[in-house]
């Protein structure tokens, strides 16, 4: 389903890419906000919002990294080039990240900034909405968000245009290591 | 037709830009929908969708209150309303409360029905579109002219003038550019906003969810940033069950932008916290506006199955011309036309109800099986009754009604037109008939109708009979169609009867909503054709086909008619259109056609009610290659040639260019041959040519049937 899901994703406009462990993962983010310049400047900060992600790595191999921030308020995501956050679920038929996003903070880490990095459990790849729909409950989350691609419209001349209100980058990266229920 | 109304849709088919870029867009659409559904089975998806909001539907009231109650227990505030100026005051009155000073909003249609926008404004409340469209068309001073996709009808120039003005630099027509400014420009009013407005695609009873689909981001932002959110939704968004958004989301991408899914969709439900830890305010307001009353209305019914894709509006025939504007300021297009009279008044309605062609189109595509063309013949039904007929048009229809009148003037017509008359065709007409024959020439009416024809034809004697039912085309205008049918019918041994009091079959009244006039041809034609005991009773002309066979017992039952079902019935029963009759006696071994011919190249037009109505399209095409052509398939095969019965005539600015498309698919194939199952489509496409000058032979499928026979 991982090649289903990729072939998807890419066909919207997402990059994809996988790695085997939670450090991978991080020196994959943090090579990633080095090329793209991330700094203590506004308009150059990254925002990394709480997940099980951040609750799996060595925080310490995180500190310190200039323009880097955990506190994801609106001020320092409206400034930031790079959000980073977790995204639970997969789905392989169209290409979505599926996360519960009741807290602010998931949201303005990946809908406020220039690019948005999802880490997604390997194992959270499902394979259409009604497999999805077995997993996820809104008696249980408040905001459901579904995120398919980067933000785009069409609603001038009906030229396919990235980046309107949302992030015009979407980098999907799949960590191995931090499981997910394979089915 | 008011002539305001004639100049507004004159001023659309002359815009350049509109119809160029509405005409590329249903071409590609068509294609990438087809795209977005492969590995689907559409017609079970919309069964589940038209299932589940008829359901809600029925009993709209328990579930509003099942919604309310579900999401007040999470901390929503839920306000039912029918009135949408309620609706107004009670988002004024948040606003008040909470001194509200500015309001971002993501797109809604509802918010657009009310005109809340003004009422904001008015107040003093500054209020901004975030959907780019929205911005475009706000910023504009207009209104939208497309469900989904509100500033299709304008160019990059447009949009970079207005863009300039809005922030007083020189910008080019560079599209992501354009697209840039807009995101710098709302950033900040997100940023400020005390209170977000969103729409809601989809709103679920069991759980008191919202589900908000796009694809710019902006409905996030409006439902993140503002403390206060307010989503205005129409109760046909209403279903039951969480279940139902998956066909839901499963469908509305695909049929609204061709999309496997939009960009963003978010399932709220409840009040989430404010990013400074605040509860967010949430309120949701069901608006009703007319909808509840839909709901009773038996034909109606099922307008509120409807998604809001657009889809109808996309593979419109008439749409893709004339765009949104032409019908009104909200809600366009087919479905808008229902909205309207209901959600306006019926009256409002009057004049763009008349643009639909009843190609039926719209019925293919429509996730949530809606059957727009009937419910617009409903509106010109109830039109009539209410308003009674155009004094012209009943004049005529009086005339419909006494057969040995009609027909007389149809014979003295043949005389009448002679000296316009040249060859089979009229070219040009006098006076204020002079635009029928613009882009198209008439035919002009056989010197002998069939119904002189048919005593001189000699006939094998056979148990098994037909009756042929000719239509006043084939009667009149095209007897030698006629002749073929019996040909074509001899040779496999059914003998032919022609009942004399066959009549006209009431269709041009029908589709003019005059249903006493249609009811009354109805029941003269189910005499003359029951009189005589026959196995079939026989077509070639597919609108009269849908008559006998579908339209004689809706008709008679509407008028209250009822003595007249069973017959109707009966006559249903036996009726069957001439190319599925003719593949059938062909499969049975019993008509065959002389063997190892090359014709050559032909293209196939396939006519509305044969193919969307009568489902028939493979049999003319199998019985051609059958008898030695090759068929090369034109683009857009099944689109309608714009003759529409006498719309070609109430209509002919907008049924030239629809001919003028088909006439180029036609020639693009270089086939020299078109063929086609209805002399209606005959006389508008070989009309067409005849001006057009094109070597191009139309003729009916019987003909070159016929032809080809076994001596």
């Amino acid at each position: 389903m991982y090649e289903q899901f990729k072939a998807r994703a890419v066909g919207v406009g997402a990059e994809v890419h996988r790695v085997g462990t939670c450090s991978d993962a991080v020196e994959f983010v943090l090579s990633f906000l080095k090329q793209e310049g991330v700094a203590e400047t506004p308009g150059s900060y990254a925002v990394w919002a709480e997940g099980p992600f951040l609750e799996t790595v060595d925080r310490g191999s995180l500190a310190g990294v200039p323009g880097l921030g955990f506190e994801v308020t609106r001020e320092r995501a409206a400034q930031a080039k790079v959000g980073i956050s977790d995204m639970s679920f997969a789905v392989a038929d169209t290409g979505s990240l599926v996360q519960d996003q009741a807290a602010p903070d998931q949201r303005l880490a990946s809908a406020l900034t220039g690019i948005h990095i999802a880490l997604v459990p390997s194992g959270n790849i499902v394979a259409d909405k009604t497999a999805l729909f077995a997993r996820i409950n809104p008696k249980n989350s408040r905001y459901i968000a579904f995120i398919t691609g980067p933000s785009r419209t069409a609603d001038i001349e009906r030229v396919l245009t990235i980046g309107v209100h949302g992030p015009e980058r979407l980098i999907i990266l799949f960590v191995d290591e931090l499981g997910g229920e394979q089915i | 037709m008011k002539q305001e109304f004639k100049a507004s849709i004159n001023r659309a088919l002359n815009d350049a830009n509109l119809t160029g870029a509405l005409g590329k867009f249903s071409e590609a659409y068509k294609v990438n929908r087809t795209k977005a559904y492969e590995g689907i089975d559409f017609e079970d998806l919309r069964g589940r969708i038209a299932e589940a909001k008829s359901a809600a539907a029925c009993h709209l009231d328990e579930v509003a209150e099942t919604f309310r109650k579900n999401a007040e227990a999470l901390g929503a505030k839920v306000f039912r309303t029918r009135d949408p100026e309620e609706v107004k005051q009670y988002i004024l009155q948040v606003a008040r409360d909470n001194g509200v000073k500015n309001v971002v909003k993501s797109k809604s249609m509802a918010t657009e029905e009310i005109h809340l926008n003004q009422a904001l404004l008015k107040e003093g409340i500054s209020v901004a579109e975030t959907d780019l469209g929205e911005w475009i068309i706000q910023l504009a001073g207009q209104t939208p002219s497309h469900m989904v996709m509100p500033a299709i009808h304008m160019t990059k120039e447009e949009v970079a003038d207005i863009f300039s003005k809005e922030v007083n630099e020189r910008l080019d027509t560079d599209i992501p550019r354009l697209v840039k400014v807009a995101r710098n420009e709302l950033r900040p009013k997100f940023l400020e906003a005390d209170m977000g407005i969103s729409g809601g695609n989809i709103a679920v009873a069991e759980t008191g969810s919202i589900v908000l689909v796009t694809n710019e981001g902006n409905a996030r932002l409006v439902t993140t940033l503002p403390r206060i959110h307010v989503a205005l939704i129409g109760v046909e968004k209403l279903v039951e069950k969480f279940e139902t958004v998956v066909p839901i989301l499963d469908a509305l991408p695909r049929s609204a932008t061709a999309q496997l899914l939009t960009s963003y969709v978010s399932i709220i439900t409840g009040p989430t916290q404010n990013d400074d830890g605040s509860q967010k305010e949430l309120h949701i307001i069901l608006m009703d506006n007319q909808r509840t009353e839909m709901a009773k209305d038996p034909k109606f019914k099922q307008a509120l199955q409807c998604i809001r894709c657009g889809s109808c509006l996309n593979v419109c025939p008439i749409f893709r011309l004339v765009g949104g504007h032409v019908f009104g300021k909200v809600y366009t297009g087919g479905i808008g036309t229902i909205l309207t009279a209901w959600f306006d008044e019926l009256k409002k309605s009057e004049e763009i109800q008349g643009l639909c062609i009843q190609c039926g189109n719209c019925t293919q595509v429509c996730p949530g099986k809606l059957d727009i063309p009937e419910m617009i013949m409903e509106i010109r039904r109830r039109l009539v009754l209410e308003k009674g007929q155009p004094l012209v048009q009943k004049a005529i229809f009086s005339v419909v009604n006494n057969r040995k009148l009609f027909h007389g003037m149809l014979r003295a017509a043949s005389v009448a037109g002679k000296p316009f008359t040249s060859g089979k065709f009229i070219r040009h007409l006098p006076l204020f008939l002079s635009e029928l024959t613009d882009g198209r020439s008439l035919p002009a009416i056989a010197e002998k109708p069939f119904r002189d024809l048919y005593a001189g034809i000699e006939q094998p004697k056979g148990k098994e009979k037909a009756v042929f039912y000719a239509g006043c085309l084939i009667d009149f205008a095209y007897p030698e169609t006629g002749v073929a049918l019996v040909k074509l019918l001899n040779k496999a041994g059914i003998e032919v009867i022609f009942p004399e009091e066959q009549t006209c079959c009431g269709a041009p009244a029908l589709y003019s909503g005059a249903y006493e006039v249609a009811a009354q041809n109805a029941a003269d034609n189910i005499t003359a054709l029951l009189e005589q005991d026959a196995q079939y009773v026989v077509s070639a002309c597919p609108t009269c086909t849908v008559a006998l066979a579908h339209d004689f017992a809706k008709t008679l039952e509407a008028v209250g008619r009822t003595e007249w079902l069973d017959k109707a019935r009966k006559l249903a029963e036996k009726t069957i259109d001439l190319a599925t009759l003719v593949k059938r006696l062909v499969d049975e071994g019993r008509l065959s056609f002389q063997e190892g011919a090359d014709l050559g190249k032909i293209t196939y037009h396939d006519s509305c009610h044969l193919k969307r109505t009568l489902k028939v399209s493979e049999q003319p095409r199998e019985l051609l290659q059958q008898v030695g052509y090759q068929v090369e398939e034109m683009f857009e095969c099944d689109m309608c040639c714009g003759m529409g019965g006498s719309y070609s005539m109430k209509l002919p600015e907008i049924s030239a260019p629809i001919l003028k498309r088909k006439l180029k698919n036609i020639k693009d194939t270089g086939a020299p041959l078109v063929a086609m199952d209805c002399p209606g489509c005959v006389l508008q496409i070989s009309g067409g040519f005849d001006q057009d000058g094109a070597p191009v032979r139309v003729k009916h499928t019987a003909e070159l049937l016929a032809e080809r026979l076994k001596d």
